[in-house]
Formats: C-alpha cells, sequence, structure tokens
C-alpha cells in the first residue's frame, strides 16, 4: 500500500506547519510541487524556489551553509529528489555543517509528473543519511512530532534529517510565478 | 609552465573565494594546492559541485568548479536548468582529456567535442596558455561579471604543473 499505511497528513500540511516555525532562515524548496505548494502557503523572500535541476537541492543548500555558517539553513525536499542526488547525503555527512537542516517529505511517488513509484518505501531515507554521518535523524508521521523533531533541530547542531512520511495530496496550485532570475536576487537580497 | 600556486593565487586575485570539484590527473597541482590553503570542498559528481558553487554564490561567494571534461556531461542539466535560467555564474576550470586524439579510448569523445559542447551549452570558454595566462584570468573575470553564467577555463596537459611533473 501505498504510502506508508496510516499517513494522513499531506505535505503541505507538514510543510505549513514548518513554516510556521520559521522566521529568517534561508529555505531552498526542491522543484515540482514543493515550490508550488511553498509559494502558496508562505511566499517569502529568504525561500529559493527550484523550478528545474531535479536532485540538486541539499547541494545548493550546503553552499549556501558553507558560505553562511551563521545561518541555520532548511531544505524542503523530496524523497524523489534525494534518491536521484543521494551522493549529497555522503557530502553532507562528511562536511558536518552544523547549520543543515535537511526535511524530506516522503510520499513514495514522483508526484509532479503523475504519481509514478520512487523506492523510498524501502529505502528508508533517513537511515542513509544516518549512515553517511548525519548527527541527528528522524523519521515522523503526526503533525505533533514533525512540530517537537522540527523545534528541536532548530536548537541543536546538524546536519540534521527529519523525513515527514506524508501522503500523495497535491494543493491546487499553478507554477512558480516569479523569473528564476528574480527569484535569485531576491533571495540573495534576504540572506545578506 | 605555470606553477600551480601561482595560478591558485591568481584565481584568489580575481576574488575566487569558494572552491570545488572532482580532481583529475591534469588539475592534481591545483587541487594540492587549494588542499594546502584549506580552500577546497570535494564533491561527489561534477552536478552537485555546480549545485553547491550555485548556494554559495547567493550566499556571496566567487565560486569555481574543478572537473575532467567528463564531469562536464553529468553537470549539463543542472548548468542548464539552475545557472543559466537564474543567472548564477561560475568558473569552471575544466581539464581537457582527450585533446588531439591522444589519451585513454574513455576520453577520445568528449576530448575532440569539447569546444563544440561547450558552444552548444552556450557556455563562453578559453583555453588557458602560459604565454596568455594574465589575459586568460582577466577575460574570465570580466565575463563572469558581465554575463552572469557559467563560463569555462579550459586546462591542457602539462599547462599548469601537476603532482606528477
Amino acid at each position: 500500500m501505498r504510502p506508508e499505511q496510516g499517513t494522513m497528513q499531506s505535505r503541505a500540511m507538514a510543510m505549513a506547519a514548518l513554516l510556521e516555525l520559521l522566521t529568517d532562515q534561508p529555505v531552498i524548496i526542491c522543484n515540482g510541487f514543493p515550490s508550488r505548494e511553498a509559494q502558496k502557503i508562505a511566499d517569502r523572500p529568504t525561500h529559493f524556489y527550484m523550478i528545474g535541476s531535479m536532485g540538486s537541492a541539499a547541494a545548493i543548500g550546503l553552499g549556501v551553509a558553507l558560505a553562511k555558517p551563521k545561518k541555520q539553513v532548511v531544505i524542503f525536499d523530496g524523497d524523489g529528489n534525494v534518491l536521484m542526488g543521494m551522493g549529497t547525503l555522503a557530502t553532507v555527512g562528511a562536511l558536518k555543517p552544523k547549520n543543515f537542516i535537511h526535511v524530506v517529505f516522503d510520499n513514495e511517488v514522483y508526484g509532479t509528473t503523475g504519481n509514478q513509484p520512487t523506492i523510498s518505501n524501502v529505502v528508508p531515507l533517513e537511515k542513509v543519511a544516518k549512515a553517511a554521518g548525519y548527527v541527528n535523524v528522524e523519521r515522523v508521521r503526526e503533525r505533533e512530532d514533525l512540530v517537537y523533531e522540527f523545534k528541536d533541530m532548530l536548537k541543536k547542531g546538524g546536519p540534521s534529517m527529519l523525513l515527514v512520511k506524508v501522503n500523495e495530496m497535491v494543493e491546487d496550485v499553478g507554477r512558480v510565478m516569479l523569473d528564476p532570475p528574480d527569484i535569485m536576487k531576491r533571495f540573495m537580497k534576504a540572506i545578506e | 609552465m605555470i606553477e600551480s600556486d601561482a595560478f591558485v593565487q591568481a584565481l584568489q586575485d580575481i576574488g575566487v573565494d569558494f572552491f570545488t570539484g572532482v580532481p583529475d590527473s591534469i588539475l592534481g597541482g591545483i587541487i594540492a594546492e587549494l588542499m594546502a590553503r584549506r580552500l577546497y570542498t570535494p564533491a561527489v559528481r561534477e552536478d552537485e559541485a555546480v549545485a553547491m558553487a550555485a548556494g554559495a554564490y547567493m550566499a556571496g561567494k566567487v565560486p569555481a568548479v574543478l572537473m575532467q571534461n567528463s564531469g562536464l556531461g553529468t553537470s549539463l542539466n543542472t548548468l542548464i536548468s539552475l545557472n543559466y535560467i537564474y543567472q548564477q555564474p561560475c568558473i569552471l576550470i575544466v581539464s581537457w582529456r582527450g585533446q588531439g586524439g591522444k589519451d585513454a579510448p574513455e576520453h577520445l569523445v568528449m576530448g575532440e567535442v569539447m569546444p563544440q559542447f561547450l558552444e552548444t551549452m552556450k557556455i563562453p570558454h578559453r583555453t588557458l596558455t602560459e604565454k596568455t595566462a594574465i589575459d586568460d584570468l582577466k577575460w574570465v573575470a570580466e565575463t563572469f561579471m558581465k554575463k552572469r553564467i557559467p563560463v569555462a577555463l579550459n586546462i591542457t596537459k602539462g599547462v599548469v604543473k601537476g603532482l606528477h611533473p
């Protein structure tokens, strides 16, 4: 059965809960529905919406984290994205940036292209991250656990991965409205 | 032959302050020098290095990515659907394996088509020579600032001192 049995929360619900806890932290959001949903829930200049380059969210976030060690950097990623750029889990685990929080919304499908299955139902990505050297990893399903663990990760030194099991529900959202150079300029100014 | 430390110093002098990449033998001396200066962040794939450099650029750094030309193939989508569309500049320091058809078989095709490949990808590029080195680096810095896209400096064998002279 997909997604993991008993998963009630949608990605948008989980994302909204996390965005409520964030203020001025840079947030890198992976391509596809996650960026579109984040823009709809709370469009902030500190958001970098990816519209292409699938698999790169964690690497982009790592570049920001290394260049701005005093800022906590949050990555909103998906299971398909993490699987595509899985080597970056090793790079993060080896470099151990303390200011790196990797949230993975795991719905076990490539949602943007029509819900084709990924393999995250049998590959626990948080365990891969732990083995690669992430300091804190948690796997959560319920909203209250999500909020509790994310608050905890905001207080701790990382790198941390919070894997959130979500269902396949998608918000009614259009494409990211801003032009890519405008997304970037706004983001650069906001995190200066 | 250009000394590795002079080459790295010249890059620092034009403002480059974030170095990542994946090694190649031609780039061995440069990477050793970068590591000695504690300036190098190793990546596991070239597309990862390009994305990391894009992140560093947005956080205020001037990034360079070192790679073998095979890595251009690996990075193609990231260069196009990240750097190019967002207008994130980056200095690509690319070793030209397979140039002139004298190399191991896996390098020959990319070695032959590399200039056309870069042109098709709309990446401005120049090949470093000892004689024109100052001009070459000046051109890299100017193109980076003006075009706000990746720019490649190709390095052929024997131009910058390697680990095994």
